[in-house]
């Protein structure tokens, strides 16, 4: 075997240090899906009527839906009558502070990198911690609040924001969107919420971090950002699980809303949830929906994804160019290695005027991954002057992986200017011999070779991200090196 | 890998051929193989510090393995024979180890890293060397300092600097990249392989001020080229012939000049007689 495919395999051969558990109480749900869960989960929240009757209804439109099967993963079906819906961590008290979390729970979230406490404000990065089902903890919420921003827990949002969520919740990602966002509008316990207000701009990056942690439950959280006129707002979602050999399911719904003129929505995601072991065994699937509406006249919505983790991944980051002059970005690194599966892409739907997009995919895959890039691009009759670049490029490392790319173009106005590139490419035994040759290992060098590969979106991200994500490519490729 | 074989005779014959202190090279008996075929058929040579070496030959001679042989290059096995660098048996040693003691080969065709900046990977390839010698690893500031200096001696711009390694370089530019790679990470044994091929004058000129500004007494060279103009530029203390594996002459630098006139063929025929 050659020193660069033996390189690639032991490279894929590394341990998930996020796989601890944190034995908590819980309080549970009984597994299975019914009516009275969905009514369960909405009374344990205190939810008004409208949201009640929301989810039964996004219920019995679930139970006429079937599973898309029209995506490049496998997986045997999923007996959604094994999962349990609704799990949170027993609070010992009704939360007042920061300093009253569960001292488990902030240890947990320590151990993970995540600080709780809001000391730590040299960080700059305020903090909405899920654990399972609930919000755990958000923090810098008074000093957001100053400046109108309001940044909570989902759950929080519905008792004190009920009109923002009446109006916003589904205004982008309906209830009967598809049979994922169809099954979280119906079960989602919690998530992030947050509004900033007309010609604000969030002085800080914004954070939600989300945690499974107990056996056997799914997670269905939802986040609805909105951004008024001349708003902007900069967030990032973290994400990890305990190692299990039981597949777990997240499907989440993110619905992002550029309302105003100007309004600037940069939505950045690292997503390190369990992949599994090295045989396939285990790992979570994430099947989730996001999308954003830039309805404001030269509104910006960027997607940025770094996605190492999950068994499977099933996502399409997409925004809705509606408001003349509004630009819409996708930018994303997805790695599969072992025996992860992605499928994962963007829409870009161009309505108004002088719309345009940006989409940059980076597919990386190693040992049996199978990496497969789906996009659409679609101008619609009124769109004069709509522009779309797309790029996707693959790298390949080793010789039992694959890439695929599924581009769709939809173009119905004639003046659109719509272009793609695509790119396959593998590294090379020259390209590692070279950097052997001067000196640097060939692990060194496999890292280098693909944070090189990745460079355009890392620099998309906050700077705290960007490190984060090149040192997460970094393990996840780890001792592949002969 | 390589295997690293050798009978107890050529190791005996290394000892003593390494007993003064300033040989920097010793091939001895060398063959090696590319799938089934024999391309070295036993290569001898020694190389003392201080010196250029050039080494000619036409094109199938195998000069192009030697040097990846010697570079650590996994494709060639390695059938016979010894290699010494300075004492110790360059054939045990990793590609990465070999460049961290101090052999540097410069590409026929270097690579190109898309994505990578040359300052990047420079950096990381000198502190990967630093290291290895136990010298603490230079900061940011202090690479710089470094590389502006010897992008002087090289006449290169500075922009080169944030360029990928490589990437959309011209010829020529790839190669001086090559020489101020040379320059930045100072090795004790400098191996280029057809430096000059596909350049034009000028081009080679500029490299071979490069490479001449790097001669020194601690530092070998081993200069490996098809025609005789490089060695115009960079002129040798020892012309070998390689041919059929094996080098079937050795003399000064006018040897060279004599095979541009007369060209491979009678070197063939003497050959012939030898045999």
């Amino acid at each position: 075997m050659t020193t660069a495919t033996s390189t690639i395999q032991e490279l894929a051969n590394r341990e998930y240090k996020d796989g601890f558990y944190t034995d908590i109480e819980a309080d549970m749900l009984p597994r299975g899906l019914n009516e009275e869960i969905v009514r369960a989960i909405s009374a344990k929240k205190d939810e008004p009527d409208f949201l009640l009757e929301w989810r039964l209804k996004a219920y019995r439109h679930w139970l006429t839906m079937t599973e898309p099967k029209w995506p490049n993963v496998h997986y045997p079906p999923i007996n959604f009558q094994e999962i349990i819906y609704y799990s949170a961590p027993k609070p010992k008290k009704k939360l007042g502070s920061m300093e009253e979390v569960d001292p488990e729970l902030r240890a947990t979230f320590e151990k993970l990198g995540i600080s709780l406490a809001e000391q730590q404000r040299l960080s700059g990065v305020a903090v909405d911690a899920v654990f399972d089902s609930v919000s755990v903890a958000t923090t810098f919420k008074e000093k957001l609040g100053e400046l109108g921003i309001i940044f909570c827990s989902f759950s929080e949002a519905v008792q004190k924001h009920p009109e923002l969520i009446k109006k916003h919740l589904g205004s982008v990602v309906p209830a009967k969107d598809n049979f994922y966002a169809a099954l979280n509008a119906a079960v989602f316990s919690d998530g992030s919420f947050c509004y900033i207000p007309k010609g604000v701009r969030c002085p800080m990056e914004l954070s939600t971090y989300f945690r499974i942690n107990s056996a056997e439950t799914g997670q269905f959280e939802r986040t609805l950002i909105v951004a008024e006129e001349g708003a902007y707002v900069s967030y990032l979602e973290g994400c990890t699980a305990p190692m299990r050999d039981t597949n777990q399911l997240h499907a989440a719904v993110v619905e992002l809303v550029a309302v105003g003129e100007n309004s600037q929505i940069k939505y950045s995601t690292v997503q390190n949830w369990y992949p599994g072991d090295k045989e396939g065994k285990g790992g979570i699937y994430n099947f989730v929906t996001k999308r954003g509406a830039c309805r404001g006249w030269n509104s910006k919505i960027s997607w940025t994804q770094v996605e190492t983790g999950s068994a499977i991944t099933w996502k399409y980051p997409s925004v809705i160019l509606q408001g003349d002059d509004s630009v819409g970005e996708f930018y994303s690194v997805a790695l599969t290695n072992h025996f992860q599966q992605a499928d994962t892409g963007t829409k870009m739907i161009h309505i108004g005027k002088n719309t345009s997009s940006t989409i940059v995919s980076k597919g990386i895959s190693a040992g049996h991954g199978q990496n497969s890039y789906r996009g659409q691009v679609k101008v619609m009759k009124g769109a004069e002057n709509a522009r779309n670049y797309s790029q996707c490029d693959s790298l390949l490392l080793g010789d039992r992986c694959g890439a695929h790319t599924f581009p769709y173009l939809e173009v119905r106005n004639t003046s659109a200017q719509v272009e793609h590139e695509a790119s396959t490419s593998k590294i090379g035994e020259d390209q590692i011999f070279y950097c052997k040759q001067r000196g640097i290992s060939a692990e060194d060098a496999v890292n280098m070779i693909v944070n090189g590969f990745c460079r355009e979106v890392f620099r998309e991200l906050p700077m705290e991200f960007a490190v984060e994500a090149q040192k997460l490519l970094g393990v996840s490729l780890e001792g592949s090196v002969g | 890998m390589i295997a690293g074989g050798t009978g107890a005779y050529g190791f005996q014959c290394l000892t003593r051929s390494t007993g003064r202190k300033n040989v920097m090279l010793t091939i001895f008996n060398l063959h090696a193989r590319v799938a089934d075929k024999e391309i070295l058929r036993g290569v001898n040579l020694k190389v003392k510090a201080g010196e250029v070496h050039a080494i000619m030959g036409k094109n199938g001679s195998g000069k192009s393995t030697l040097a990846g042989v010697l570079a650590g290059r996994d494709a060639f096995e390695v059938t016979e024979g010894d290699v010494l660098f300075e004492d110790k048996n360059l054939l045990d040693m990793d590609p990465e180890e070999r460049a961290r003691e101090g052999l540097f080969m410069a590409f026929q065709y270097p690579v190109e890293i898309p994505g990578v900046s040359n300052s990047y990977f420079l950096k990381a390839a000198l502190n990967a060397t630093r290291k290895h010698r136990g010298l603490p690893e230079l900061d940011a500031m202090e690479f710089l300092t470094l590389v502006k200096e010897k992008l002087k001696l090289i006449h290169i711009d500075e922009d080169l600097l944030k360029r990928p390694v490589n990437e959309g370089f011209s010829g020529g530019e790839k190669k001086r990249n090559e020489i101020f790679q040379m320059a930045v990470l100072e090795p004790k044994l400098a191996i280029l392989d057809e430096t000059d091929s596909g350049l034009d004058i000028d081009t080679i000129k500029t490299v071979a001020d490069g490479v001449n500004a790097m001669r020194s007494k601690d530092r070998a060279m081993v200069v490996i080229t098809h025609y005789q103009r490089l060695l115009n530029f960079i002129v040798p203390d020892k012309v070998h012939v390689l041919l059929d594996g094996r080098i079937v002459k050795s003399g000064g630098k006018e040897l060279a000049l004599e095979l541009e006139n007369k060209g491979y063929e009678w070197l063939e025929t003497e050959a012939q007689a030898t045999t």
